[in-house]
């Protein structure tokens, strides 16, 4: 035999998994909600999707070839970023907008931090809070869905303050299919559930932390409002909270890896959510919660490590 | 029924269907066999024969040396050719003995059954299974006997034999379950008296119902032996596993099986120990599986020890395309082998041949924090963080999370979606730590 073998260390057999596999799933997840922003904002939602996806494929490139590494923009991580930003935006935003927060997340919050795996937040979540705070007038200028797209509120702005939903604010179930003012593709809880469903079944994440996320704040919410359901669900399906609970609290790179982790990570983000909704100053709290849990996990994983089969109990003199 | 089993595991393609069928056939008679001295984990054995002598089958030609040690036998009759350093697979060499088969296999005198083991001590049954070489079949090769000797103080209440062969590919545990089962059930009894454990349970993948099914009706006039099915599962035939699964104990950390009250033997072992009381002769020859995509016929064949690889392909039809890699073990553990002109030894399982396609190894790109790995590591180890920190040589930290429990099941590299050379990176690891500690020591 003159041919040459490979040897290499065991296993010789590999899952066909990949990173380009896992983040085309979640592009696959999100596409019902991008379709739902086409639908509901119309041409103009199509244009800022496209500027934010193109914007930060091209950055991401850029930067690779700048920190001189190979050009991994097939692993579909950017395209991703790009689209998480679209839908976090509001369907009137200037075109510039989704191109200075997708140039922001993958210049600095991924690249800058050692890029794939490496970026400490969420990108897409640490420019939606950049560009609110850069352009707050701009990134709350909500329209209506349709052609006609005049100005209106969100479903948040309606209860902030209550403790029931007032009378004039959208109907629940306009806010569950998405059919009211908000950013892109946080309007439809019912289609970025459908991308849930879709994450689960292909086990790209686990049901615990969009569960449990979504959870506490429905808890909380029914506590504080005295067990009023109705009040209870428009927390539930209104605002950031079904894309943020299972598209960006559930991002593998800054939320804890280790199971219990993830639980105490899942279960933070519902508590700040709901304070910040109830008490805080603002109408939405879903970003900031997130990314201060990411902070946060770092040292959750510390005291998360699993115990490993037969540990041995640490003796104490 | 219903199916035992651990936390975490994958599963990886089972490809077993070429072979579970096949009935074990005797490989043909080989003109030459290279016996390697040192076919176990401990010291390699000192030769008892020189050029020119002639042996039989199952005559001694290395002697043990020490007790974690194990004696090698002749596997044919004929004239000693050669007594020299030889590659024994894995890029490694060992002293072998060179025979020329003559044709005739004619048994050595010191072959004799040593009697009713039912008659026999605790340490007389070991004694036999010590002289017959026989070592831990499904591939560790850690001697027998040592295994059945444990201390004094820590009692042995329970005997595991391992048929659940989670290794994908490898079919000869599961044929010899089917066409000797009597053999297994005896090796088992046998292990059992040697240890004074008073339960024994067979435990099987539910891959292999026809398996269960033939030991169910074999052990079914045999008190305190229990068949197990286990659910399929990679790394179930891990000891860890297997002995959480079938008892619900743990092996503490830096423990071995006896430390929970367990010992575990291989499909293989058992039936060699069985078959080395009834007929006295010797560990000489196994039950391998020859398979994988290269592979023309695939085969479980009985081998003669000291049989080279390549003629056994040859007897499987050759390779049928151009193989990439040739490993010997299954396709998770195995260790690839450079070239095909190496012996068969007492641990070889399985012989695996993969295509060119099959053999490129992935490029690893950055760990994504998906934290599969551990989800399915069967010791609860977090791999990532191991390998992280060996990959930037804080081997400290390494330990810290456990490197030293790692059991190096391979299931972590398995399901990474980055392709990061996980396990290898905690071998890494693992031999830096215990290097560490040996200069300690001293």
């Amino acid at each position: 035999m003159d041919q040459k073998l490979i040897v290499s260390s065991s296993p010789h057999i590999r899952d066909e998994s990949s990173v380009q596999k896992v983040m085309s799933d979640v592009v696959i997840a999100l596409l019902p909600a991008t379709i739902g922003a086409v639908y509901f904002f119309r041409t103009r939602a199509l244009i800022l999707i496209l500027i934010a996806v193109i914007t930060a494929v091209m950055a991401e490139a850029v930067m690779q070839k700048l920190r001189k590494q190979p050009v991994t923009i097939s692993d579909m991580s950017a395209v991703v970023t790009g689209l998480l930003i679209a839908l976090n935006i509001t369907a009137a935003s200037a075109w510039w907008i989704p191109m200075i927060g997708s140039a922001f997340a993958i210049v600095v919050v991924k690249q800058l931090f050692g890029g794939l795996g490496k970026n400490f937040m969420n990108p897409a979540l640490a420019a939606r809070i950049l560009l609110t705070l850069s352009w707050t007038g701009r990134m709350t200028e909500w329209i209506t869905p349709g052609a006609d797209a005049v100005s209106t509120a969100t479903p948040l702005s309606f209860v902030k303050g209550q403790m029931m939903v007032p009378g004039n604010a959208p109907s629940l179930f306009d806010s569950f299919v998405g059919n009211i003012g908000g950013c892109m593709g946080e309007t439809s809880a019912l289609l970025l559930l459908l991308g849930g469903l879709y994450l689960i079944y292909r086990n790209v994440i686990a049901i615990r932390i969009p569960l449990i996320y979504i959870g506490t704040v429905a808890a909380l919410t029914l506590i504080y409002s005295g067990f009023n359901f109705h009040y209870m669900a428009y927390h539930v399906v209104s605002g950031g909270l079904m894309i943020g609970a299972i598209f960006m609290a559930t991002d593998y790179a800054s939320s804890p890896v280790t199971s219990e982790g993830r639980i105490i990570f899942a279960f933070g983000c519902g508590l700040l959510t709901t304070v910040i909704r109830l008490f805080g100053g603002f109408n939405e709290g879903v970003g900031f919660s997130i990314l201060l849990m990411n902070v946060a996990t770092p040292l959750i994983e510390r005291y998360t490590v699993p115990a490993i089969y037969g540990e041995v109990k640490k003796q104490h003199a | 029924m219903k199916f035992l089993s651990f936390k975490g595991g994958i599963h990886p393609p089972e490809s077993k269907k070429a072979t579970e069928s096949l009935s074990i056939e005797t490989a043909r008679d080989p003109q030459k066999v290279i016996i390697p001295l040192h076919q176990h984990i401990g010291a390699p054995c000192q030769p008892v024969v020189k050029v020119k002598d002639h042996v039989k089958v199952g005559q001694m030609v290395g002697e043990a040396q020490g007790f974690v040690s194990a004696p090698i036998h002749s596997s044919v009759s004929g004239e000693v050719k050669e007594v020299a350093v030889r590659a024994i697979g894995g890029g490694r060499e060992a002293v072998c003995v060179v025979i020329e088969s003559d044709g005739k296999f004619e048994v050595h005198e010191s072959v004799v059954s040593p009697g009713d083991y039912k008659l026999m001590e605790s340490s007389e049954i070991t004694k036999v299974i010590q002289e017959a070489g026989i070592v831990g079949m499904g591939g560790a090769t850690f001697p027998t006997h040592v295994k059945l000797s444990p201390p004094a103080e820590k009692p042995i209440d329970t005997v595991i034999i391992n048929g659940a062969e989670c290794e994908p590919y490898l079919t000869a545990d599961h044929r010899l379950m089917i066409e000797s089962s009597g053999e297994i059930v005896e090796g088992l009894l046998i292990i059992m008296k040697a240890v004074g454990a008073e339960k024994g349970y067979i435990a099987i993948e539910n891959n292999k119902p026809d398996a269960i099914t033939t030991m169910l009706q074999a052990v079914s006039e045999t008190p305190g032996i229990q068949v197990v099915s286990l659910q399929t599962k990679y790394p179930q035939g891990a000891e860890k596993q297997l002995i959480d699964a079938c008892t619900g104990r743990q092996v503490p950390s830096g423990g071995l099986p006896m430390d929970s009250g367990v010992v575990v033997n291989n499909i293989g072992t058992a039936f060699q120990i069985a078959h080395s009381f009834r007929t006295g002769m010797p560990l000489v020859d196994r039950i391998t599986t020859v398979t994988g995509t290269c592979i023309s016929e695939p085969k479980n064949l009985r081998v003669r020890i000291g049989t080279s690889v390549a003629d056994l392909i040859e007897q499987c039809g050759g390779y049928k395309e151009t193989p990439g890699k040739l490993i010997l073990g299954g396709p998770m553990m195995g260790i690839a082998q450079e070239m095909d002109e190496i012996p068969v030894g007492k641990g070889t399982s399985g012989i695996l041949a993969f295509n060119e396609n099959e053999a490129i190894i992935p490029d690893p790109v950055n760990c994504i924090r998906c934290g599969k790995c551990i989800d399915v590591c069967p010791i609860h180890l977090m791999p990532l963080m191991i390998s992280e920190n060996a990959l930037k040589e804080r081997m400290d930290e390494a330990e810290k999370y456990h490197a030293m429990d790692c059991i190096e099941c391979g299931s972590c590299s398995y399901i990474c979606p980055s392709k990061r050379p996980l396990v290898h990176s905690i071998r890494v690891a693992k031999s830096s730590i215990m290097a560490k500690k040996r200069q300690e020591k001293k």
